[in-house]
């Protein structure tokens, strides 16, 4: 069974009486995607917080690697190797990609007591880095306002990955992306994957999740709707087991209807 | 280990972009933050050069006298700078140089401590306000604007009604006698390099008393502090771990907490940063004038931010240089002296203040936009 990478069990939250997350379960291999579904106010922010380690689940276990783990804080899930990338990326607009990649964890060099910032090797490594996802920095000195949003995500991805991810959690990569960026980011995404790492990936996309997915968990108010291999599941299902699917169907009704009474 | 050829090898490295137009030599400076600094910097001296060339303003004394002015106005702005990096104010450094001064002077003069000793008591008082200062900043999220103003109003009147209940006045003089033999003093109160000026003056190359020393006897101690002050900041916010981590606070506190940077941290240690920077302002004042005054230092805080700024740092904090401040402040140290070789009356010196800044900040602006702008 331990074939896992990473296992959310029965995972559930409550703040007060209000129950945000409930029976949630997720189970992931080396090199898979899953993606997670859900429309806006599903669960998914409480789910990415607890995985990140942010929030303790009140129910349920995670399991990483075979061995039963609690997440106390954010470090806890960073140090398992459970690397989250927010919507907001962590990243400063006015800093240099460099600065950026390496925010927080400064390579160094020298004695000890006068260690510099080895900005050389920073800049070589991140350059480097950002060359094999195919984004050329130019110059690695120069700001990160200057990129592109895609650039941006991939950035944020690369530099969870150079610092150890083996689960990588992906909060809404795509959404503020228009079409050729997202296919950017998602191919980014698949090949990071196939390199060996686990995936989830969060959207209400399920045009961008359908074709990295190879599995896919839909959230409704906070329970989880089940899980899907691909095979088993077609996006006009997914789309529809959505909240925002029963929704989409009623307003094609209704504009139907409107369509066929002439008003002015 | 040329950088340069570095670059040259990464570049070709990778697929070039055929949208992108090539980044110039120029483009790259005008991207650094302290270059408007730099550029007005050269403008005003151009400016005296030719308006007050003939004038004593560029002897020896006199270029020591606006450095000197600029120097204690340097120290306390680069301290300034690195906190407005950090994403901070700190409008009490001007009331922390009235408590500092103080701080030395009373335990010196009413006490009987030895010199020494109440100099460190007025830098560990200076740590205890900065740290002060920082953790409500950090703990209550408050804007540092207004906890500092309070902090502003507060220093000042303990000042003044400390110094009274002590001494009975507001002034605490007889502190020369002391500098001498003092084995801390010196570090604030020696002139640096006598025997240079000493021998210009026996080369008849500077201008010299009556009694034969020279008029100009040493760089003052404000202008080696400035100086090493700025080498030193410089070198941390470009080369060290806590520099990005400067940086990173001040450009967005939330990002740079979920990747690990202990922007708490950074942002009390650089307000205990000002109130030291006050500190060493003060200590160099009081033991040049040889006595305290507790009015000492104000509006000190308005003019330290505003050669920040001028110096390329952003109120919204992120962006910025220590050097660029050091320009600030060396412009408007050099007007403000070089304004007496003029025929202007200095009343105006307050008006070009005001207007540097507000071209500063336009500018600051427009550069930032440009950085932050999106391909």
């Amino acid at each position: 069974m331990s074939d896992y990478l990473v296992q959310f069990n029965n995972i559930s939250k409550f703040f007060g009486k209000v129950i945000a997350l409930k029976d949630v379960t997720m189970k992931l291999k080396k090199g898979e995607i899953m993606c997670l579904l859900g429309d806006n106010g599903a669960g998914k922010s409480t789910l990415i917080k607890t995985l990140a380690g942010v929030y303790r689940p009140d129910e349920g276990e995670i399991i990483v690697e075979g061995k039963k783990t609690i997440f106390d804080s954010p470090k806890d899930a960073l140090d398992m190797g459970i690397a989250t990338v927010y919507q907001d990326l962590a990243l400063v607009s006015l800093m240099s990609v460099t600065r950026n990649f390496f925010m927080g964890r400064e390579p160094m060099k020298g004695p000890p007591f006068f260690k510099t910032f080895d900005i050389e090797k920073a800049n070589k490594i991140a350059a480097e880095r950002m060359g094999q996802i195919g984004i050329d920095v130019r110059d690695p000195s120069q700001a990160v306002g200057t990129m592109s949003g895609g650039e941006r995500q991939c950035l944020a991805i690369s530099r969870a990955i150079y610092f150890g991810a083996k689960v990588l959690v992906l909060d809404e990569p795509t959404s503020a992306l228009g079409v050729h960026q997202a296919s950017v980011v998602l191919k980014y995404i698949v090949k990071a994957a196939s390199q060996g790492l686990a995936v989830i990936l969060i959207t209400h996309n399920v045009h961008h999740a359908y074709p990295v997915g190879n599995s896919f968990t839909v959230l409704n108010r906070g329970k989880s709707l089940g899980t899907y291999e691909k095979k088993d599941i077609s996006r006009e299902k997914l789309l529809s087991m959505m909240a925002g699917g029963e929704e989409l169907n009623k307003l094609e009704v209704e504009l139907r209807e409107m369509n066929r009474s002439p008003t002015n | 280990m040329s950088t340069k050829s570095k670059s040259i090898e990464t570049k070709t490295d990778f697929n070039q972009d055929e949208r992108l137009k090539k980044v110039s030599k120029l483009r790259l400076l005008l991207n650094r933050p302290e270059l408007g600094a730099l550029g007005g910097a050269i403008l005003v001296f151009i400016f005296f050069g030719i308006v007050a060339g003939d004038t004593g303003m560029f002897s020896a004394y006199g270029v020591l006298n606006f450095l000197d002015v600029s120097a204690n106005l340097g120290i306390i702005a680069i301290a300034a700078a690195m906190l407005m990096i950090g994403g901070e104010f700190d409008l009490s450094i001007g009331s922390m140089i009235g408590f500092a001064g103080i701080c030395i002077a009373i335990p010196a003069i009413y006490w009987g401590w030895p010199l020494w000793m109440s100099i460190i008591f007025a830098f560990s008082m200076a740590v205890l306000v900065g740290y002060f200062n920082g953790i409500l900043v950090v703990r209550t999220g408050l804007p540092s604007f207004i906890v500092t103003l309070a902090m502003l109003f507060i220093l000042r009147g303990a000042t003044l009604a400390i110094t009274r209940l002590i001494t009975g006045r507001t002034q605490v003089p007889g502190l020369r006698v002391l500098i001498e033999d003092d084995p801390l003093a010196w570090i604030f109160a020696t002139d640096t390099f006598k025997w240079v000026f000493t021998w210009l003056g026996s080369m008849n190359l500077i201008a010299l008393r009556t009694d034969g020393t020279p008029l100009a006897t040493g760089i003052p101690p404000s202008v080696i502090w400035f100086i090493a002050l700025a080498i030193i900041t410089t070198w941390i916010l470009m080369k060290t771990r806590y520099g990005n981590w400067i940086f990173a606070s001040g450009g967005d506190k939330n990002g740079a907490n979920n990747v690990g940077v202990p922007v708490g941290r950074v942002k009390i240690s650089l307000f205990i940063g000002t109130a030291v920077a006050a500190t060493i302002f003060a200590t160099i004042q009081v033991l040049d004038a040889g006595s305290a005054d507790t009015m000492r230092g104000t509006l000190k805080e308005l003019e330290a931010i505003a050669a920040a700024v001028v110096g390329g740092c952003l109120l919204t904090g992120g962006y910025g240089s220590a050097i660029g401040a050091a320009f600030g402040a060396l412009i408007f140290g050099t007007v403000s002296m070089g304004i007496f070789y003029t025929d202007v009356d200095t009343d105006w010196f307050k008006v070009f203040l005001g207007a540097m800044m507000l071209i500063a900040v336009i500018f600051n602006n427009y550069i930032r936009r440009k950085v932050t702008e999106s391909k």
